[in-house]
């Protein structure tokens, strides 16, 4: 057994320690540098839409159709409402089933059955969107032989549905056992009380859900390129192809015309100003308690 | 070697002067049976001057002063929320992680003050060591791993060197003879006790001068806990111990000093009696000590 | 003993089928519909698919995977550039966007104090709100052309010697989609990481800090330890992410079908791939198009299931954090 030298191990521990100093001080600049990656391309890409996006933010950018190719003046208005119908359409289409079979796993899925559900939403949330989009291509536009709204707002409606699925049955599953109990105990069937008193206390977190998934298919462009696949012209006729600002910006993004470009900053501006706005409305509402990984 | 003997005579002496009841100051027992006759503040492990701790505006620590002698057990007695873990927190400047946390007074350990500018926590840290309330080893490390964990710190990595270490600081928390044969099993597949018996292994391993521990055995069953004050006198020798706890037993058991902390109408601990174990449980000076020895409260 | 059955009233036994009433059957059969309709979607999904592509798998066979050349003129279905230019972008991304934010989940984590790490942490999660088709509309115009004037040369200057990063800086190319991809798994893997960190009991930390560890010893030997499993699994779903990624990376990466020979030449991954060629394709080529999405569709889904079991097991199976 050694005899513990006290100050050997003092002065070892001097030299040593001013590396150990220099080191944790090393570290600590590489984690500034870090931050300082992730972000300057968040404040860059902020500037860039605000400073090129703003000036192509007129009336007409909002209220005309695109003009010919090249030629000057024209608008998004086609684009914009196409956003905004088959964002709906969507919405109004993958809701329900995403609530009900959140509500599912929630109330009856603590079994076999259940873990299936549940890792068919997990790969459900996990397909490349481009991938549901050449699926509602095959079922749909091939057997239809057209493009549509419609298969736009199924496509949409099938990205939703995991992502709001799982929200609701975390919300469901926050709600404490003591309220479900209180309501079997006065003898409430299993539906009313998920119904009337489950449901409503958890319905904040899944309209934030909602929310955030919504804001998530509103920026989608890669299920619509084969589905909904863009219009020149306003409609609102979800059977004939549709326009939407992710298509339209992809495609002005690509295109050789100043204009373009510059209708195009004006739309990302657009939708991210919308998302930013979603976000901060579910953070304002429902504080910063909830946030979803996807 | 000789070392060893100090200790051993001291702690002879210690008994003696117990048993004979001839006390002066609480530390003085301390000085009159070191060795070389020296200053009596060399003897001093912690010198406590009016230190008072705050989290933000909330005072929980107000006002101690008192000085611990070397190779001596201090308990830290008195209700729950009287600052005691708060105080000694601030002798290892482990307060300070508490957000908005502050703490005002000198604290000098062996001399040196710690709280004075320039002084970097962790150097101070590594001459006091702390066990905590629950065990806490690391769950991916062996035991071997868990207790050589604070000597790379030292700049001690000959592999002889780690091993020696090992093998003596495990004896010193008595958990040797139970591990010996496996030293590469990850240190939480012990039991609880065995755990913090491993924590102390893991804390004398690098040498400190004070070890301080934070209820210690309040997680543990009794059997584990007298295993944990068996060691308390071993430790003692080579190591000042102050041991926080709220069992008032264990504190008449394991320590030569006692501190007495209640709080005040302030909100924060004060400290009201702090004197030799067998004085201060047989006949304490102040009424409050007495109801809280005589479990009128707390 | 005797036991004496006076008359006691039945209780009813605490199970599931007791439970459900009448009105109750509905109500499973509308969940439980919904559930199907689910399931429904996704094995349709896969079936449809393998039906679209089997022109295709029946034509090239497994040759699909490791052929180098596509040309549809030709009939010639060759995936390997593409399958090498997602791992290409994909590993890229992951190795360093994980660096990245793990760094800026300890920063938020050990280092902020509250009113900073708040904040950020806000602005970081942020760049996953952007849509990936505005991430390539400024990766052309703003990022692109930082790196064919800035970023790129001082590249080839540095790391030219070896010849893979020697090649002539462009808008586009392998780099830029690699580049992109980076910024855009970034945020994901930063939040679950900061999650998983934080998960790391107090405890651990002031077990070391009491023996003298600096911060980044402390971090280095009781937080990472702890909290390797769950930043593993969240950089795996930011590959899951990047491997899927369409349209960001269409609009970047330059689009070859040929194998990209320096890290600046443009490529193809198979996202970017379908994305551009499909609205063209016809017959073999559309269902070639398809196959990739099936190969795509695999390995996507392959690697979300090792994430999300490496997640799972830090985090206890929480995908919603609920944090202060």
């Amino acid at each position: 057994m050694t005899t513990f030298d006290r100050s050997t191990a003092v002065v070892r521990s001097d030299r040593l320690y001013r590396r150990r100093k220099l080191l944790n001080q090393a570290v600590t600049g590489l984690m500034v540098l870090a931050v300082a990656c992730a972000v300057v391309p968040l404040f860059l890409i902020v500037f860039y839409l605000v400073k090129q996006g703003v000036p192509g933010m007129s009336v007409h950018f909002f209220t005309q159709d695109p003009a010919a190719p090249g030629a000057p003046g024209g608008g998004v208005h086609n684009a914009i409402i196409g956003s905004a119908i088959m964002v709906g359409l969507g919405v109004v289409i993958g809701v329900p089933i995403a609530i009900g079979t959140g509500i599912f796993l929630a109330e009856f899925g603590q079994n076999r059955t259940g873990s299936i559900v549940r890792f068919t939403i997990e790969v459900m949330a996990g397909i490349p969107s481009i991938t549901v989009g050449l699926f509602v291509y095959s079922i749909i536009v091939l057997r239809q032989h057209h493009f549509s709204g419609l298969a736009g707002s199924v496509s949409l409606a099938i990205i939703l549905i995991p992502i709001v699925a799982r929200i609701t049955e975390e919300m469901l599953l926050l709600v404490p056992r003591s309220l479900r109990e209180a309501s079997y105990a006065l003898g409430a069937p299993r539906w009313k009380t998920v119904l009337h008193i489950v449901l409503p206390t958890a319905l904040p977190g899944i309209v934030t859900g909602i929310m955030l998934g919504l804001s998530r298919i509103a920026g989608e462009a890669a299920p619509l390129l084969f589905t909904s696949l863009g219009n020149e012209f306003y409609t609102s006729n979800v059977r004939s192809p549709m326009d939407s600002l992710p298509t339209r910006i992809y495609t002005y993004a690509t295109g050789p015309y100043d204009s373009w470009h510059q209708q195009a900053w004006a739309m990302s501006l657009l939708l991210v100003a919308i998302i930013l706005v979603i976000s901060l409305a579910v953070r304002a509402l429902f504080g910063s308690r909830v946030t979803v990984r996807q | 070697m000789s070392d060893v003997q100090t200790g051993q005579e001291e702690e002879v002496a210690r008994r003696e002067r117990a048993a004979s009841g001839r006390i002066g100051a609480p530390w003085a027992s301390a000085v009159e049976t070191s060795t070389p006759p020296e200053a009596t503040p060399r003897e001093v492990a912690i010198s406590a001057r009016d230190v008072s701790a705050w989290y933000g505006s909330k005072l929980a620590v107000s006002g101690i002063t008192m000085d611990i002698a070397k190779h001596s057990v201090t308990a830290l007695i008195g209700p729950s929320g009287c600052g005691k873990s708060t105080y000694i927190r601030c002798f290892n400047r482990m307060h300070e992680f508490a957000p908005n946390a502050r703490v005002a007074g000198t604290i000098k350990v062996d001399g040196d003050d710690i709280y004075a500018p320039g002084v970097d926590p962790a150097r101070v840290r590594q001459r006091i060591g702390m066990v905590f309330q629950k065990p806490n080893p690391f769950p991916t490390m062996s035991i071997a791993e868990n207790v050589a964990a604070g000597l790379r710190f030292l700049g001690i990595r000959s592999k002889s060197e780690i091993a020696d270490r090992v093998e003596s600081s495990l004896k010193l928390a008595a958990l040797w003879e139970e591990v010996k044969d496996d030293l590469k099993k990850p240190g939480i597949a012990l039991s609880g006790g065995q755990q913090q018996r491993l924590c102390i292994a893991r804390t004398i391993a690098v040498e400190p001068e004070v070890v301080l521990m934070d209820e210690p055995c309040s997680a543990l069953d009794p059997v584990a806990t007298l295993k944990i004050e068996d060691l308390m006198r071993g430790l003692a020798e080579h190591y000042t111990i102050v041991i926080v706890t709220h069992n008032m037993q264990q504190a008449a058991r394991v320590s030569d000093q006692t501190a007495f902390l209640l709080m005040g109408d302030d909100g924060a601990g004060h400290l009201i009696e702090y004197r030799p174990t067998q004085e201060i449980f047989t006949n304490p000076l102040d009424k409050r000590t007495e109801d809280y020895i005589t479990g009128r409260f707390g | 003993m005797a036991v004496t059955t006076a008359n006691k009233p039945e209780r009813p036994a605490l199970n599931l089928r007791n439970r459900l009433k009448p009105g109750d059957w509905t109500f499973v059969a509308l969940t439980g519909g919904s559930a199907l309709i689910a399931i429904v979607l996704i094995v349709g999904l896969f079936f449809e698919l393998t039906n679209q592509a089997w022109a295709s798998i029946h034509h090239t066979g497994i040759g699909f995977l490791y052929g180098t050349t596509w040309d549809p003129a030709r009939a010639t279905f060759g995936a390997w550039p593409f399958i090498l230019g997602t791992l290409l972008t994909s590993v890229f991304a992951l190795v360093f966007a994980t660096a990245i934010a793990v760094l800026v989940a300890l920063f938020l984590v050990e280092v902020a104090p509250g009113w900073l790490s708040r904040p950020v942490s806000y602005m970081v999660e942020l760049l996953a709100a952007i849509p990936s088709v505005v991430y390539g509309f400024w990766g052309i115009f703003v990022m692109g052309v930082f790196i064919r004037d800035h970023l790129g040369p001082v590249i080839v200057k540095s790391l030219g010697w070896i010849p893979f990063f020697n090649g002539t800086p462009l808008i586009t190319g392998l780099f830029s989609g690699c580049a992109i991809l980076t910024i855009m798994i970034l945020p994901t893997v930063m939040a679950v990481s900061r999650d998983v960190i934080s998960a790391v009991p107090r405890s651990q930390r002031e077990g070391i800090l009491a023996l003298g560890a600096t911060r980044w010893e402390m971090i280095r030997i009781a937080v990472l330890p702890y909290a390797r499993a769950g930043v593993l699994g969240a950089s795996i779903l930011g590959l899951a992410r990047a491997v899927g990624e369409t349209l960001a990376v269409t609009l970047v990466i330059g689009n070859s079908v040929n194998i990209p020979h320096n890290i600046f030449a443009p490529a193809y991954t198979m996202a970017s791939l379908i994305a551009n060629q499909f609205p063209e394709a016809t017959g073999l080529q559309q269902s070639a198009l398809i196959e990739i999405a099936l190969v795509l569709l695999v390995i996507t889904f392959a690697i979300n299931v090792v994430a999300r079991l490496l997640v799972w097991r830090v985090t206890k199976g929480q995908h919603v954090v609920v944090q202060e």
